[in-house]
């Protein structure tokens, strides 16, 4: 319990003080790179609440981060800025598509839960390259950031990064309330055994598709910050291999501990940071890496540095 | 909308399920036998069709391309399951997942540097460039004619194999029931190996029939990939008989929701919002098609027994 918590407060600490350190070593882009960093531990966070504590193997989650970013940017191509509303609407579509696509594919188990997720996830990628009107394959520009009553804090970089950790870190605290929750141990148990948590009266379905609904609604949020992070937003967002991203910044984390999702994430692009400085062809290099990582080190980053439990 | 067009879709759509169950069937076959969710089957279909352009280079002919393409795909899926996949074997599904997507980042990006990134082509044999004329002066091609005539004698060659021969009787074994495969006496591993390079080899055979008429381009094997996964969902993973039905069925589909789609909803709806609601629902149709078999059959048309 104290190690994990000590390593969120830690992160929580040394993120808040990015924005002051790099604009005292004068690098700005470090706070651009840090920004998508979190947005993408929100993603990650979210798709942990599932695959961790729930084993729900979901491949087609960054259909929930680009149905949030579309609903971003359609809203704006629309003229309507107001992130008091879009925001809202972005996390509902994503929870809506959830609850659809959620209540056939919890219908499934094991390998056919896989499978599905990623077909709904292309479903989702293909629908959003075919609406001509909004970019299609080309994805759709924003002119700007979403508004708050008509202010725009947004565009400054610095306050929008401290807007995107505050979503990261209510988040963090959201699912961290959940996991220690009966609902969260329901989750939990149905990982366990199916059968004994039917046996003792909980309806698994139910409580799974719940779960599915939350974590798309925050995936949701990733999806909205991410169109304003880029003031860009196109198809490629719900792609398979960016749900594949996700899955490995859970894995290479440690799934089930939530921390471990944000540590996931930030090691994924940093090292696709370093690794794209040495080569455009880094994921050569990547690809057996993650082959290796799988095959031996098993458990991930958040088991090395923030304990052993599973429960952190 | 004349029925010599639709006569051309629907071959068209024949066509596209065939390519579709060759990429299914290795598929179908290395999960129900092994347990095993191979996302790098896609890369392997993408590679057959580099070999291709790489043979028909050293050698000019289309039909000895095809034939060194075939056994350089075997050998690199005989490597693949040594390296990497017989490692997996025992794993969960997860560790399947990210280790096999690894090797879809490793090959996607290794054609890349070998190839280049801009999209490669061979031509079809001269004895299949030619047309079929049908009415109207429209004609179809026999290349394509050939693709769906090679489909469905590899899917007869395949039914023989799994129905008649010893291998056959084993893989059907295996799929039902591996450990007690295991237990009599069968040599498990070589059986996999078997399964394995087979899978590699159909997948390899589909991406040379396919490199004449699209383009081989890095990544050309994913969305086929996820294709394949939708073909093997709808007919019960594991199943060779249900990965040929489902084939066809997503090949007409799509194909001919494609087509026509957005004429059917102009017959409805404005055309300027038929131009915008066509494409979208023809895009859909095959995963809405999947959630409808899986709502009511959560295990596919055909499922595989005994698991």
């Amino acid at each position: 319990m104290s190690a994990a918590r000590h390593v969120a407060v830690v992160l929580l600490i040394l993120l808040a003080a990015v924005p002051a350190v790099a604009n005292a070593a004068d690098m700005g882009f470090a706070i651009s790179l840090a920004t998508r960093i979190m947005i993408y531990a929100i993603a990650a966070l979210s798709l942990d609440l599932i695959l961790g504590y729930g084993a729900m193997v979901s491949f087609g989650h960054a259909a929930f981060v680009g149905i949030g970013a579309y609903a971003v940017g359609i809203a704006s191509a629309h003229d309507v800025w107001d992130a008091t509303l879009t925001f809202p609407i972005a996390i509902a579509a994503a929870g809506l598509f959830a609850l659809l696509t959620g209540a056939i594919s919890l219908r499934t188990r094991g390998v056919y839960f896989i499978m599905i997720t990623l077909a709904f996830g292309q479903m989702a990628y293909f629908t959003a390259s075919s609406l001509s009107d909004y970019g299609g394959d080309d994805g759709l520009t924003m002119w700007g950031r979403s508004e708050v009553f008509g202010a725009s804090p947004f565009e400054d970089d610095t306050v929008f990064y401290y807007v995107v950790l505050g979503c990261l870190a209510a988040c963090f605290l959201f699912a961290r309330a959940l996991v220690g929750s009966r609902f969260g141990r329901v989750i939990a148990g149905v990982r366990e055994s199916r059968l004994r948590m039917q046996a003792v009266g909980f309806n698994p379905y139910a409580y799974q598709l719940v779960a599915y609904v939350i974590a798309g609604m925050m995936a949701g949020l990733a999806g909205a910050l991410m169109a304003n992070h880029s003031e860009f937003v196109s198809p490629s967002t719900m792609s398979w291999q960016r749900s594949g991203d996700l899955i490995i910044m859970v894995v290479l984390g440690g799934m089930g501990t939530l921390h471990g999702a944000v540590l996931g994430a930030i090691a994924y692009l940093m090292l696709e940071e370093v690794l794209s400085h040495f080569t455009e062809h880094w994921r050569v290099i990547f690809g057996p890496m993650l082959i290796l990582i799988v095959l031996y080190a098993r458990g991930g980053l958040g088991r090395l540095i923030g304990g052993g439990r599973r429960d952190g | 909308m004349t029925a010599t067009l639709v006569a051309v879709q629907v071959l068209n759509g024949l066509q596209f399920g065939v390519l579709l169950f060759l990429v299914a069937a290795g598929l179908t076959l290395v999960f129900g036998v092994m347990d095993f969710i191979n996302l790098a089957h896609g890369v392997q279909y993408m590679l057959g069709a580099y070999l291709a352009v790489t043979f028909y280079g050293l050698t000019g002919n289309f039909f000895a391309a095809l034939v060194l393409a075939l056994l350089a795909a075997l050998v690199f899926g005989l490597l693949l399951e040594f390296l990497v996949f017989r490692h997996l074997y025992d794993r969960d599904h997860l560790d399947q997942v990210l280790a096999t997507f690894g090797v879809i980042l490793f090959l996607n990006e290794g054609v890349r540097i070998v190839w280049g990134s801009s999209p490669l082509s061979y031509p079809m044999p001269v004895m299949l460039s030619g047309v079929i004329p049908l009415m109207d002066g429209f004609g179809y091609p026999v290349y394509r004619v050939a693709m769906i005539l090679a489909g469905l004698a590899t899917a007869m060659l395949l039914w023989v194999l799994v129905t008649r021969t010893r291998v056959g009787m084993l893989v059907r074994a295996g799929a039902s029931n591996p450990r007690m495969v295991a237990a009599l006496g069968v040599d498990i591993r070589r059986l996999f190996m078997i399964v394995f390079g087979f899978g590699a080899m159909l997948a390899g055979f589909a991406g040379v029939m396919a490199g004449p008429i699209l383009s081989v381009e890095p990544g050309m094997g994913d969305g086929v990939l996820i294709l394949a996964f939708v073909v093997i969902v709808i007919g019960g993973i594991g199943s060779i008989r249900g990965a040929f039905v489902a084939a066809l069925i997503i090949g007409l589909v799509d194909t001919l929701g494609r087509s026509f789609m957005t004429d059917i909803f102009k017959a409805m709806m404005a055309p300027a919002a038929a131009n915008q609601v066509g494409p979208a629902v023809a895009s859909m149709l095959i995963y809405l098609l999947m959630a409808g078999v899986l709502f009511f059959r959560p295990s596919g048309l055909f499922p595989a027994t005994g698991r």
